[in-house]
């Protein structure tokens, strides 16, 4: 039975990991590496790095960490902030990682959806996306939760897999941060409305939230930073109370 | 030496590092007379199956794939370096494979329960030939491996299948007939239980 994945999402600036995990025996707490491994040893599912420097070395930074990490970690990654252009999709993929994440170009330019899945399969094109609420749906915003983009995140999530998307990363931006729990409302509606995979972000502060999206939320995936970073829970925990419910994990 | 053929596509960096990291002398080939001189083959490959065939007969390397197995030499496909063995793919029209295998690769259909591609960690069962397959020694079976794929092999003779998976159809996850393996999930991304079936490849 496909189990559902636990994944621990790693936000990188200037090449650092920043909010690291917060481990004893670590030598270099920011190293991107380093975190992966300790990740790949709990047997998380798959790791995202998010990018989230604002200059022009981001490109070169990335491609190094994926790099690097493809060497150490014998397991599925995804790179995902800033990606632009299909040479961008090309040289992460071609340095070993498994799949990109775009968000704000995919908005500005569906057809890049388009392009990269036609050019490297849908399998390895995430599409993610942020959503507010609004008066009977949810907001699409861009660079980084800062712009309404105008759209309905249901049509949108339709769109992006009608393009050719082969997942979906969807952040709810309300709970963002809050450890109230996913919001399992947007959870279920996009899940139900595409038949490719959706990973939930966003307001996870418990096991109980992620049995929650992984069961009434109807999630494929679960993604958390915070409460892995600070170890206030641990990937083995996760499995092990999510398995006692009878969720299908891998343990 | 291991050959990681290059039919220029997919990304073979991943099956690359971790046969290195396991300690084998790897070098990625795309022409005949560099594959001829490994003692074993790798074929990984994501990407479609129409591609994937175009890249292979374009580098005239079809016939050379048939030669090289014919020989009797080690061969290892991974996800669609499993998938082109067989006869022909319903992916994208229809289109031959190398057909040393009887049988179709057939699409996932997607329903209510089921997200198409199939991504993420699921079991494989050993089927009657899989306990004494080369590849399982040490593995436990219903072992949890990555796949990432929305089309399956359908072997027309069911001897050759090593291992099977759920998900809403029970379809063929390994193949495995004399010196030819192949599997549909990918080792290399499957942590210590998927560098174990490489080292198992290695050790042959």
């Amino acid at each position: 039975m496909l189990a559902k994945r636990i994944i621990p999402c790693l936000d990188v600036k200037e090449g650092r990991v920043v909010k690291g995990v917060n481990f004893v025996n670590l030598k270099d707490a920011g190293d991107p590496v380093e975190n992966a491994l300790v990740y790949d040893k709990e047997k998380a599912d798959e790791l995202v790095f998010l990018d989230i420097t604002a200059s022009h070395e981001k490109r070169r930074t990335m491609i190094n960490i994926a790099n690097r990490t493809g060497e150490s970690v014998f397991m599925p990654f995804t790179v995902g902030g800033g990606i632009g252009a299909v040479e961008d999709i090309r040289d992460l993929l071609n340095a070993g990682c498994d799949k990109v994440s775009i968000n704000t170009q995919a908005v500005k330019n569906p057809l890049l959806i388009k392009e990269s899945a036609d050019r490297f399969g849908s399998q390895c094109i995430v599409v993610a996306i942020d959503a507010k609420r609004r008066d009977g749906g949810w907001e699409v915003y861009t660079h980084g939760g800062r712009t309404p983009a105008g759209l309905d995140a249901l049509e949108w999530a339709k769109e992006a897999e009608s393009k050719g998307a082969g997942e979906i990363l969807l952040t709810s931006m309300d709970r963002d941060g809050t450890k109230a729990g996913y919001d399992i409302e947007l959870t279920r509606s996009i899940s139900e409305s595409v038949s490719i995979p959706v990973i939930a972000s966003g307001g996870c502060g418990s096991l109980e939230h992620i049995y929650q999206v992984l069961t009434e939320g109807k999630a494929d995936a679960a993604l958390a930073a915070s409460i892995f970073h600070y170890r206030e829970i641990s990937i083995k925990e996760v499995k092990e109370y999510l398995r006692n419910r009878g969720v299908p994990v891998r343990v | 030496m291991i050959a990681i053929i290059d039919y220029g596509m997919g990304n073979l960096r991943s099956v690359e590092k971790a046969l290195e990291k396991l300690g084998a002398d790897v070098e990625i080939v795309s022409d005949a007379e560099r594959l001829n001189l490994s003692d074993k083959a790798v074929l990984p490959g994501v990407g479609a199956f129409k591609d994937t065939m175009r890249g292979i007969e374009e580098r005239g390397l079809g016939k050379v794939i048939r030669e090289y197995i014919d020989s009797g030499k080690p061969y290892l496909g991974i996800c669609m370096g499993l998938q082109i063995l067989f006869d022909e793919s319903a992916e994208g029209g229809l289109n031959k494979g190398i057909g040393l295998f009887k049988g179709k690769v057939k699409r996932f259909k997607p329903c209510d329960r089921l997200k198409v591609p199939h991504m993420g960690w699921n079991q494989l069962k050993f089927q009657k030939s899989g306990s004494l397959c080369p590849l399982l020694k040490g593995i436990k079976d219903e072992s949890y491996f990555y796949f990432v794929h929305s089309y399956y092999v359908a072997p027309a003779d069911r001897g050759v299948i090593a291992g099977a998976t759920n998900y809403g159809v029970e379809f063929t996850s390994m193949i495995w007939r004399e010196n030819i393996y192949g599997v549909q999930f990918h080792p290399e991304k499957s942590q210590n239980v998927g560098l174990k079936m490489l080292k198992n490849f290695i050790d042959i």
